[in-house]
């Protein structure tokens, strides 16, 4: 058992009981603080695959961003759910879902016959940041995704201005 | 210079695009509507003078003519072309058509009381009866405007695109299109006062009657076209194979040659359009329409089309013929025709009452006049008086419209009703009409031949010339008649019109039509008179030394050299004189001395059983009428409606329509009712109780959905991975 | 070194946490937070499966494709939240399952 091998375990322990926590807790204040520790925990997965990239991104993205949106989001409607109630219904029904999909995956990747032969990355596969952002812009290569999906956050952008936007006519 | 192609395949748009916009647009103003069609033929006479003037400078079509024709139909491996040809006869045809139709717009304009009131009685389809305007305190009775003038103007516009188009025509499938065209407005304007009987049988009987004629110049086409494979005049005409192969090959009828057969069957389009006789009967009735109309469609332009189609086809006609040979089947047939034609109606003009029925009548004559020089073979002749016919009868047709607007104009103020086109009401207008008097004096001068100053002689000099120095002495004395009777009948109409006294209070308050009736025929009047000096043949003794003979020279010059029959003598040219001077001379006399409308013809008291033979037409009407109209209507009534129709398909239809009823009642019962009706009935009521079962798993809650959608893909994932396993499983 | 089936597997644990979620939470921004631990395990899915398949081979697909899925998360989670503030906004509540007006 190599370092790098104990350091994933340690660290997809702590992810995965975050995500449990996150998705129990009553308080959903607590709930956004587990997923901000689940979140730093993909960050390391991704910090591990040596797609240091993505680690940033998820840390400025995932936290920075989207965690925190969340998080007002939360104090905006705070009265609406009263926190000291049950926020799960029937949760052992689903439950036994979340366990069935959870089986089924574990099924499909260890009767996957290739999931063995994969034990190692190959060295020095660590790629140029730089590279990808070429081939961004690379008619080429991924230009009109990239710009497709530049015009899907303009369109979210306005979207939501148009969705959040208070008009008098509207409130009670 | 610039190209003039483009400009000939120009010429006919513009009357077309001038009937669209009409029709489309401006119908609701009058002053629109003629200013449109006024533009659209002024500029299809601009395009045409350019044309003709560059035809007829040096470089011109004398030598060779301007074609263009740009692929069409496609035909099979060929292509069916259609283009343009301006020659000497197209170029001369385009100089009168487009003076001729200008004018008659212009004059149009005038004739339909343009700015004159709308009269209270006045309906679409009846002309106008007159308006009455309340002027310092009393009131007058003055013309009132066409109800139906833009309708008028679009027709006409119509009509010239049609006739432009088929005196440009490179092909006889685009000139039978405009002769056709022509059919339809003709019929159209004939019974433009639709609100009349008379005129709706008119153009019925113009119609159908000309109609027998296109047909068998349809077969003509058909024949032709699967003889030689094309219709191109130029095609056909000046590739030597192709005449030959039509003049030695046998047709299948009556042992004729293709050439003859379909010289015949073309000629028999001529006859229908230009009112040949047996299908004259239509051009009189056709004066039912307005007396525009009457200008344009039996002087200038679609009579003159007929004659256009012989003249064009003449070549075809006279296939191995050359002078001082038999003459071929078809002009032999057109020589016939044509003189019986000139004589015969002639002799109806004389007795005839009805200012516009005289000139109908001299106008068959004429054009017969003009078939039969082409049948001896005397093109540039013939070609020569359609040409100055047409100004001269252009002109005639119009001064008898003037005439007639100014004794209506005469009538609605004496408020007594008259017929306003009965000579024998008339007399004493050259008083109060003096534009007019002297420009129908013009015209009918020209008509008759007077020697020297009018156009009329210089044509029928070289036709009678014509006919006497080929040696067709029946026919020369045959047409000699026929000047000698037209001279006498246009005598007879002027005395009766214009001089003496007045023979009614509307004649007496008769007055002048406005310039713009009258400047249309002063222009015509100086063509009638002076056209004719461009043809002075060579031979005439004097004058002959300096003339130029251009028209001769110029049109000649289509034929090849040897086919023109033109040897002059002066006998023909003293008997082109003397019944001119005669019968004028002799109309004067008998008429001049005829006081009161209640009196009888002169004629008549001489020879009394002949005038009325003559008064009636021949009772060609009359026997047309027993012989093959009634026939035709019995066999129509009896056999094809009350048998054929009633019994026989009728019978056949209503057992149909029963048995397909008693099959439906049956399919209803034993069918429709338990089978279809019932699985309709289960089919919905199935659905609606289905609809009201799933309406319950419509929650609302999204996330009992995903639930389910989870459930189900798991489920549906569990089957595909099972089975995929037993596959490896079972290959492995 | 670290098999890459140690990756799916900590991927499928977070992915079912986010369904249980999705599934079980009352409130509708604890449902957001389940579809983006998803998209969580998704994007873990992506990287590992091109760091060891496609990475030797130096092609970038696996990479774009995580990038895509971080923009469209970006502006579901944009989307989404102006929604909910939205209908919070008219109706008081945040709760799914009273937002039920497509009751059939």
């Amino acid at each position: 058992m190599t370092g790098m091998q104990i350091v994933f375990l340690i660290n997809a322990a702590v992810t995965v009981i975050a995500g449990v926590m996150m998705v129990t807790v009553k308080r959903l204040m607590h709930a956004a603080m587990w997923l901000i520790l689940t979140l730093f925990g993909v960050a390391v997965v991704f910090g591990l695959l040596e797609a240091s990239f993505f680690a940033i991104v998820q840390v400025v993205v995932y936290i920075g961003a989207i965690a925190i949106l969340l998080v007002f989001a939360i104090m905006l409607t705070r009265d609406a759910v009263d926190d000291s109630f049950l926020q799960n219904h029937r949760w052992v029904l689903t439950a036994l879902i979340g366990a069935v999909a959870l089986s089924g995956l574990l099924l499909a990747i260890f009767t996957w016959p290739q999931s063995a032969l994969f034990t190692a990355p190959l060295a020095d596969a660590q790629r140029d940041v730089g590279e990808m952002g070429l081939s961004l812009l690379d008619p080429q290569g991924y230009l009109i995704p990239f710009e497709v999906s530049s015009i899907l956050l303009l369109a979210a952008l306005i979207g939501a201005v148009h969705v959040g936007i208070s008009r008098r006519e509207e409130e009670r | 210079m610039f190209n003039i192609h483009p400009l000939i395949w120009l010429i006919p748009l513009p009357p077309l695009l001038g009937f669209l916009l009409i029709v489309l647009f401006t119908r609701r103003s009058h002053r629109a509507s003629h200013s449109v069609a006024l533009a659209g033929a002024g500029l299809s006479f601009v395009g045409s003078m350019v044309v003709f003037i560059k035809a007829v400078t040096a470089g011109g079509v004398a030598d060779s003519s301007f074609a263009a024709s740009i692929n069409w139909l496609p035909t099979g491996a060929s292509w069916l072309r259609i283009g343009v040809l301006v020659d000497p006869l197209t170029a001369v045809m385009l100089f009168f058509v487009a003076w001729t139709v200008l004018m008659i717009f212009i004059y149009s304009i005038g004739y339909h009381n343009f700015g004159q009131p709308i009269g209270k009685q006045d309906r679409p389809g009846l002309p106008p009866q007159g308006a009455e305007i309340t002027e310092a305190g009393k009131i007058h009775r003055v013309p009132s405007v066409e109800p139906m003038y833009a309708r008028f103007f679009a027709l006409l516009s119509l009509f010239a695109f049609a006739m432009y188009l088929l005196v440009v025509s490179d092909n006889l499938l685009t000139l039978y299109i405009g002769w056709e065209i022509m059919g339809f407005c003709s019929y159209f304007l004939i019974g433009f006062w639709y609100g009349k009987e008379s005129a709706r049988k008119a153009g019925i009987k113009a119609f159908i009657t000309t109609r027998i004629g296109d047909v068998f110049m349809l077969l003509g086409m058909v024949a032709l076209y699967s003889v030689t494979g094309t219709l191109n005049f130029h095609e056909i005409f000046s590739n030597p194979e192709t005449m030959t192969l039509l003049t030695s090959t046998l047709s299948p009828v009556l042992g004729l040659n293709w050439a003859g057969l379909i010289g015949l069957l073309l000629f028999c389009g001529t006859i229908g359009k230009s009112a040949q006789f047996p299908l004259h009967v239509w051009l009189p009735d056709a004066m039912e329409g307005p007396t525009p109309v009457s200008a344009m469609i039996h002087a200038a332009t679609m009579v003159s089309a007929g004659v256009y189609l012989s003249a064009r086809m003449f070549p075809l006609m006279s296939a191995g013929w050359h002078h001082g040979a038999p003459l071929t089947v078809p002009m032999m047939a057109m020589a016939l025709i044509g003189g019986f034609t000139a004589l015969f109606t002639s002799t109806i003009a004389l007795a005839q009452n009805d200012i516009k029925r005289v000139l109908a009548y001299s106008t068959i004559s004429q054009l017969g006049y003009m078939i039969a020089a082409l049948g001896i073979g005397a093109f540039t002749a013939a070609v020569f008086h359609l040409v100055t016919h047409a100004f001269f009868k252009a002109l005639l047709f119009l001064g008898s419209g003037s005439v007639i607007h100014g004794m209506e104009h005469g009538a609605l103020h004496t408020g007594r009703h008259i017929d306003a086109q009965d000579m024998r009401h008339m007399g004493g207008l050259r008083k109060k009409m003096p534009v007019t008097f002297w420009t129908f004096l013009a015209g009918g001068l020209a008509l008759s031949g007077f020697p020297l100053i009018t156009a009329g002689f210089w044509s029928k000099d070289e036709i009678l010339s014509g006919a006497f120095g080929g040696g067709h002495l029946a026919l020369f004395i045959v047409l000699a008649v026929t000047a000698l009777l037209t001279a006498f009948y246009t005598a007879r109409q002027i005395t009766l019109v214009f001089l003496s006294k007045p023979r009614s209070d509307a004649a007496a308050y008769a007055h002048e039509t406005k310039p713009v009736m009258t400047v249309p025929l002063v222009v015509l009047a100086l063509f009638a008179v002076t056209f004719g000096w461009v043809g002075i043949p060579h031979a005439f003794p004097g004058l002959g030394a300096i003339s130029p003979a251009w028209f001769q020279s110029f049109v000649g010059s289509m034929l090849s050299p040897g086919s023109v029959s033109e040897v002059h003598s002066n006998i023909p040219l003293v008997v082109s004189i003397l019944v001119s001077l005669g019968g004028l001379l002799l109309g004067w006399l008998v008429y001049r001395g005829y006081e009161s409308a209640l009196e009888p013809d002169p004629l008549q008291k001489r020879f009394g059983g002949v005038f009325r033979l003559l008064e009636h037409k021949y009772w060609i009407d009359e026997l047309y009428q027993k012989v093959v109209i009634n026939p035709l209507l019995w066999l129509a009534d009896r056999v094809i409606y009350q048998f054929i129709d009633l019994r026989l398909i009728d019978g056949f239809l209503h057992g149909l329509a029963a048995a397909g009823v008693w099959l439906g009642n049956l399919l209803r019962s034993k069918f429709d009712l338990p089978v279809v009706n019932g699985a309709g009935d289960n089919l919905a009521g199935g659905t609606r109780g289905l609809g009201a079962f799933l309406r319950r798993l419509q929650t609302g809650r999204v996330q009992q959905y995903l639930a389910i959608a989870v459930a189900c893909t798991a489920v549906a994932a569990l089957i595909i991975l099972s089975y995929l396993a037993k596959a490896q499983a079972g290959s492995g | 070194m670290i098999p890459l089936y140690w990756f799916l597997v900590l991927s499928a644990f977070l992915f079912s946490l986010g369904l249980f979620a999705v599934i079980t939470r009352r409130n509708t921004i604890a449902i957001l937070m389940g579809i983006e631990l998803m998209l969580n395990a998704a994007n873990i899915n992506l990287l590992s499966f091109w760091r060891y398949l496609h990475a030797p081979r130096g092609d970038m697909d696996g990479l774009i494709f995580a990038l895509i899925v971080f923009v469209v998360a970006a502006a579901e989670v944009a989307v989404g939240l102006g929604l909910i503030v939205s209908a919070y906004r008219r109706r008081r509540t945040v709760v799914a399952n009273e937002l039920d007006l497509l009751k059939g």
